[in-house]
């Protein structure tokens, strides 16, 4: 008999995988299809949230929350917890520089999420489409057996997938969330252009030293990279501290006293200033605040740590990475398959939530006009209008990251002024 | 350079067929199925005349799901060639019927649908004229699609009736096709076969081309109302497919087969005259 046929497998149950795999379940137009999310590790139980926070968090933008409530998992993501911040204030090291975003109307700019929260809302809602959505745990894709685009004789014009186990599928349409390191991109040959910075990312949950608003999101430049405080709740932060290998694994064997220390000094020390810079950067800000009395904002100060959570303490290598295609006859791309960011500016899991309401709005416009949803027709479409929007930005982080990895003057003073008339000017703040 | 090909019809067989027409697609029938290949621009002709059919259908009042919206529904596809049309039909609901008097072209379908249980179950392809179906098939079908068929039928008008015989009271007849007129002939026919290549060479004779008055002329002298009359427009740099209100080149028209109690019969229009007449002598008499 010949292998089971999806219309749609999505393999990699993370959660960009589970999301587009929740997405199309819940979407009407494909009622009557046959969906399949192909997952590695075994299910997890989410009933209950412990009460300590998990080192893993994210950034969700208001767009990526729409997204999220399209099919109900925002709700749940509600129910459980998560911490709206209502502003964020970057800046630098080296300099007095610092740039603010905040919305006019005083609206959330984003919510700083758990990631195991987001799993736990995703598993709801694929739950409660288990009769269109089959999800496989334990399943690990080991082959793919790709079509010929035009095929006339007797061979199958759907993918073939092979499982750990033996067990085989067939579908028309193969989803591949399957993170940096993608089989099904691999497979699928196609070219990965990658870099593995030479940092690591160290989180930890933080307890501050008094309970405040704690609605602002912090982000400072050090020369070795950047550090962050992103807010969970009154008293609880999460720290991602991006930095040198060496320095990584420093600060995961420290003990506590000494963990907490660095960190306030990071956040607080004007070590790295120079007169130079600094009577460049006040003369800058006297310059703007004459063409704009407004001036550059107000400088808040960051909240200070008192001790970290213990056992939270984990390093992970950072890398950036960009297909370049993200769609073939019967392939997509999304997720970190597709790109792959350095966290410093908090995006890597929105620009995912983006590959999928794209990719999903062009799937239910093909599923309704009777289209085979494998044919390159539509997904070019996707591809198109993704890599438009992702390629600027990826790019964008990358120069940023260089940027921010000097000590060097020149470079300094540039993103200094840069960094100062970015705050100054409206037009590209609402951009970004 | 502009040279009309004057050539007879040959209409001697009781049948729409023209074997001289299906000569042409002989050679091409394992060709449906590539989309970049002769037939390209039947492939995207697909993204606007499948909205056109399944929209007007919603309109017309059904109660429908949008995840199988023509669920229920039975479509002939007249001339279905390799199936490009049927198979988007059923995957939204439908259960088709599609016939093509080309034997290879109903294998080619029938190898294409086989692969998907769906589509195997929801389409039935059979290798046959219109006419051979009209006695086992009468007043079966909810809808008819005929695309880019009718500028190759040998006799348009017996066409036309057998479709009205197959068709429900009330049903829907839906046909694309080119229409006769300079500007078909020189990017209908010189263009498009000739210089760009979209359509294989020779697969259109402008001689047999319809001009929408007199389609409308004949389905509404065969108990048809016409609804909808829009021309269709071919970009070839983009290889797409738009609407435009112009019927110059391409076109499509929807009409509905009239139920049995509105058709238009013999002694309405004498009544008509009667009542000209009655209204002539009440106007003397003021």
């Amino acid at each position: 008999a010949a292998p089971p046929l999806y219309d749609v497998v999505v393999s990699g149950g993370g959660m960009v995988g589970s999301a587009m795999a929740a997405a199309l379940g819940h979407d009407v137009h494909f009622h009557d299809k046959k969906i399949a999310l192909l997952e590695a590790g075994a299910r997890k139980e989410y009933d209950r949230m412990p009460e300590s926070f998990s080192n893993r968090v994210s950034s969700i933008s208001p767009g990526s929350a729409t997204l999220l409530s399209s099919f109900g998992a925002w709700d749940h993501v509600c129910s459980l917890r998560l911490k709206p911040f209502r502003r964020m204030q970057v800046w630098d090291a080296c300099s007095e520089a610092m740039i603010v975003f905040e919305k006019d109307d005083l609206d959330d700019m984003g919510y700083i999420v758990e990631n195991d929260v987001i799993m736990s809302a995703l598993t709801k809602q694929l739950d409660a489409v288990a009769d269109r959505v089959e999800v496989f745990y334990g399943s690990r894709a080991v082959g793919y057996t790709w079509p010929l685009p035009s095929h006339s004789c007797d061979t199958s014009p759907w993918v073939q997938i092979e499982l750990a186990d033996g067990r085989r599928l067939q579908t028309k349409l193969l989803i591949g969330a399957d993170g940096h390191n993608s089989v099904v991109r691999k497979e699928a040959e196609i070219k990965n252009l990658e870099h593995r910075y030479d940092q690591s990312a160290v989180v930890a949950t933080l307890h501050l030293s008094e309970a405040t608003d704690n609605n602002v999101a912090w982000q400072r430049f050090l020369p070795t990279g950047p550090i962050a405080l992103l807010p969970l709740s009154d008293t609880v932060s999460s720290l991602v501290w991006s930095t040198s290998h060496d320095h990584a694994l420093e600060l995961l064997t420290m003990d506590e006293e000494s963990f907490v220390d660095s960190i306030n000094s990071a956040f607080w020390s004007n070590a790295n200033h120079t007169d130079f810079i600094d009577s460049a950067g006040a003369m800058f800000r006297s310059a703007i605040s004459l063409l704009k009395p407004s001036g550059t904002g107000v400088r808040q100060l960051p909240p200070s740590v008192a001790r970290v959570d213990p056992e939270s303490r984990a390093m992970f290598p950072l890398g950036m990475g960009h297909a370049t295609e993200y769609v073939q006859h019967r392939v997509a791309l999304i997720g970190d398959a597709a790109h792959r960011v350095h966290p410093l500016a908090g995006q890597g899991v929105n620009l995912g939530f983006g590959d999928i309401a794209c990719l999903a709005h062009h799937l239910r416009a093909a599923a309704f006009n009777g289209s085979d949803l494998g044919s390159l027709k539509h997904l070019l479409k996707f591809e198109t209008e993704r890599q438009r929007h992702n390629v600027s930005f990826i790019t964008a982080i990358d120069v940023l990251k260089r940027l921010y990895s000097t000590k060097l003057a020149p470079l300094v003073l540039l993103r200094t002024w840069g960094l100062q008339a970015t705050n100054a000017l409206p037009p590209i703040k609402v951009r970004i | 350079l502009f040279r009309l090909t004057m050539k007879r019809l040959s209409s001697t067989s009781h049948s729409s067929v023209d074997s001289k027409e299906m000569k042409k697609f002989q050679l091409l029938a394992h060709k449906w199925w590539d989309e970049e290949g002769e037939y390209s621009a039947l492939h995207s002709m697909n993204d606007i005349r499948v909205p056109f059919i399944r929209d007007t259908l919603l309109n017309m009042g059904r109660n429908y799901h949008l995840g199988n919206p023509l669920s229920g529904v039975k479509i002939l596809d007249v001339g279905c060639g390799g199936g490009l049309l049927s198979e988007p039909l059923a995957r939204l609901g439908a259960s088709v019927t599609g016939i093509d008097p080309l034997e290879d072209n109903i294998r080619t379908a029938d190898q294409h649908k086989s692969f998907d249980p769906v589509l195997d179950k929801r389409i039935e392809y059979k290798s046959c004229s219109l006419e051979e179906i009209v006695e086992e098939s009468m007043e079966t079908f909810d809808v008819i699609v005929a695309s880019e068929v009718v500028e190759h039928v040998a006799d348009l008008e017996m066409f036309i009736n057998c479709c009205s015989q197959v068709l429900k009271p009330g049903g829907s007849l839906f046909i694309t096709t080119i229409n006769k007129t300079q500007l078909s002939y020189v990017l209908g026919v010189v263009v498009a076969e000739k210089i760009i290549g979209i359509v294989p060479e020779g697969t259109h004779e402008w001689e047999k081309f319809v001009p929408p008055e007199e389609l409308e002329r004949l389905l509404e002298s065969n108990g048809f109302s016409v609804k909808t009359v829009n021309g269709m427009l071919y970009n070839p740099l983009s290889g797409s497919w738009s609407w435009m209100e112009n019927t110059s080149i391409n076109y499509a028209m929807h009409a509905v087969k009239l139920a049995a109690r509105e058709q238009p019969s013999p002694t309405d229009e004498l009544s008509e005259m009667e009542s000209k007449k009655h209204s002539a002598t009440a106007g003397a008499a003021e």
